[in-house]
């Protein structure tokens, strides 16, 4: 029972609807600070990864507590209170991953092709983030990139293209980055969709 | 013009004519003869809580405002200036004292009545702002179960409460499963979308015979899925729900019930007890639950409200939702080939706020766009839009079941168990009524 209610802390701890503001990042400074250019280096192989449709080593970026989310409104302040286009914990994010890799996850059949452009890459000193994730980044760990993306999905006929903005909490660790938590905003996401399979 | 006995010879008692999901003439007359005549769902009384509030959505493809008017009454008018004809409300929702019109300034009250014209006196002698002439048109009736507002566009016909019939009882289900006896609709909108007829989403949402197959995928990564792994809540609800989709047939076929009333109606019973919900009865959340219930409203009863097991309820032609996990979907017809779906979330008054948020795991699973589950579905309508194309069989099959369905009380009949297409059947019989019983004077003037 302890580990069920340990499991649900970290929502039921979320501070609710409180105002946006920017705060500062307190706390111990980050040992080596990521800079522009790695970030940008990380995040055009996350891109490479996911156009080639390797998703096992996509997955393997990501830390055992990583969490991956596309909210369904633009101002959307949390994953918990609002649905979401997309919300995976770790455990979903396995799940959903495993799926891509089924022969008959028929969404898939044939599958998609997708082509990514990521771009206007900037390391976020000063944090402008909602308060549940303000309170993760406040020890500092993370380091808060945010870059503009633009996806083509082409599949049986139809192509698509998805754009907006992505915010990624990376973490430094033995000389590699890993993905803490990673939210994408779609500039169309309060549209009527059609599904979406291949992540962003 | 699709004369009645030929329309009448398309639906069949074990199969149903492909025209009815290719054909755009016939879509037309869906437009005319069932989502301008049948009680159509339109909204929460929630959505719209205080004087001035509104929402839009449509019936049929028609813009239409839910409305709170200054007196508090509900309203439901058509999105049109009585002017040139521009669309007045533009967001989707808001609060207004008025409406105005953006091309020449014609503004409304609430319930659409006339308020002001700019340059009235340049407008012919008989120009009268008082006359309905000149208002935003209300829908022809406008009536609310228990907070669930319906519109219908026919001036007469049977009251609301006879449309639903024995269904009020799901939607008694879901307002009693609050324990201060209120839901309201939080959490956002879904909206998805398929290219497919809009009739293949009801009759998807009573399958039991699917998800075994459809849903493969999700089962197999779900089952394989270790629980060692982090999860805050949301993935342990999902994975949950993937691994019930897996159950076997043995299980569809003896411990699950479909069930059909007049107009269309149905509802896939006998699935998920609560033993099975997301928190589960051992649950520290479901049993505050429980306990809030049973404070609020009784032992017996909270036991009664809970033993109450429905799964998805079809409200026949645009309404399905499920009270389990307070989930509510909304058809809307855009083409013969094509289907926008807006799914709802309800807040229980008085449960323990990890209700909520279990209710909105539970619906990025089974109705998010980007699901593991719902988007097998959406393939699935994509694949039947394409596949009738083919025109190789001209008759879809709809006959399992029918040798073994049973009567039921309340004017019903179920399947013998909940692998009968039988409310596939009943929906189309519905249609059929519709669509041949059609006289053009059961249409409000307008």
């Amino acid at each position: 029972m302890a580990k069920k209610s340990k499991k649900r802390n970290r929502p039921s701890s979320v501070p609710r609807l409180q105002p946006e503001r920017p705060v500062k990042a307190a706390g111990p400074a980050p040992a080596p600070r990521l800079d522009q250019h790695r970030c940008e280096q990380f995040l055009q192989h996350e891109a490479h990864l996911l156009d080639e449709g390797k998703f096992d080593e996509w997955l393997a970026l990501f830390t055992p507590e990583a969490w991956y989310w596309v909210p369904s409104e633009p101002d959307q302040r949390d994953p918990f209170e609002t649905v979401s286009l997309i919300y995976d914990d770790r455990r979903l994010l396995e799940t959903r991953v495993r799926r891509l890799a089924s022969p008959r996850m028929y969404s898939q059949e044939p599958r998609s092709r997708t082509s990514r452009i990521v771009s206007n890459v900037t390391v976020e000193g000063t944090l402008s983030l909602p308060t549940f994730l303000r309170e993760q980044v406040a020890d500092g760990k993370d380091c808060v990139v945010r870059s503009k993306f633009m996806m083509i999905e082409y599949r049986r006929g139809q192509q698509r293209l998805f754009g907006g903005t992505m915010v990624h909490g990376l973490v430094h660790n033995s000389g590699r980055i890993f993905i803490n938590w990673k939210r994408v905003y779609l500039v169309n996401c309060d549209a009527p969709l059609d599904g979406i399979t291949v992540p962003f | 013009m699709q004369s009645t006995e030929h329309i009448a010879s398309l639906v069949q008692e074990a199969r149903v004519h492909r025209r009815l999901y290719t054909d755009p003439t016939i879509f037309e007359l869906e437009l005319e003869r069932i989502f301008d005549a049948a009680w159509i769902y339109v909204g929460h009384e929630s959505q719209v809580k205080n004087p001035g509030d509104y929402f839009c959505t449509f019936i049929g493809r028609k813009p239409v405002v839910l409305v709170r008017d200054a007196a508090g009454n509900v309203r439901v008018i058509h999105n049109q200036c009585a002017h040139r004809g521009s669309l007045v409300v533009a967001n989707d929702k808001g609060n207004a004292q008025e409406f105005m019109c953006c091309y020449h300034g014609w503004t409304y009250h609430l319930d659409g009545q006339l308020k002001a014209v700019p340059l009235q006196h340049g407008y012919p002698p008989d120009f009268d702002p008082s006359s309905p002439k000149t208002a935003m048109v209300q829908v022809a009736r406008v009536r609310s179960y228990r907070g669930f507002v319906f519109a219908s566009e026919a001036s007469d016909g049977p009251s609301l409460e006879d449309f639903l019939g024995y269904m009020t009882t799901s939607f008694d289900d879901m307002i009693d499963r609050a324990p201060d006896g209120e839901i309201a609709v939080a959490g956002g909108i879904f909206k998805h979308a398929y290219n497919g007829n809009w009739k293949l989403y009801l009759e998807n949402l009573c399958d039991a015979a699917h998800p075994l197959f459809t849903h493969r995928s999700s089962i197999d990564a779900a089952q394989q899925q270790s629980d060692q792994v982090y999860s805050d809540g949301s993935g342990e609800i999902a994975i949950r729900q993937m691994r019930q989709n897996g159950a076997p047939y043995s299980f569809w076929e003896a411990q699950v019930g479909i069930w059909t009333y007049p107009n269309g109606h149905s509802y896939l019973g006998d699935y998920h007890d609560d033993s099975k919900l997301v928190a589960a009865l051992k649950d520290p959340v479901f049993r505050d639950y429980v306990t809030a219930l049973e404070k609020k409203k009784g032992g017996d009863e909270a036991q009664r409200i809970l033993e109450v097991r429905r799964w998805n309820t079809n409200i026949y032609p645009n309404l399905s939702f499920m009270s389990q996990f307070q989930q509510l979907r909304v058809v809307h017809p855009i083409a013969v080939n094509r289907t926008v779906v807006h799914t709802y979330n309800f807040r229980l008054k008085g449960a323990p706020e990890q209700m909520f948020r279990n209710t909105i795991s539970f619906a990025n699973t089974v109705n998010g766009t980007g699901s593991l589950v719902l988007t097998d579905d959406l393939e699935i309508y994509n694949r039947i839009g394409m596949g009738l194309s083919s025109e190789g069989a001209e008759w879809i099959e709809i006959g399992r079941g029918l040798r073994s369905d049973l009567p039921e009380s309340h004017g019903g009949r179920r399947g013998q168990n909940s692998t009968s297409e039988i409310y596939i059947r009943n929906m189309l019989q519905a249609w059929l009524t519709y669509m041949t019983r059609y006289r053009a004077d059961m249409r409000a003037a307008s």
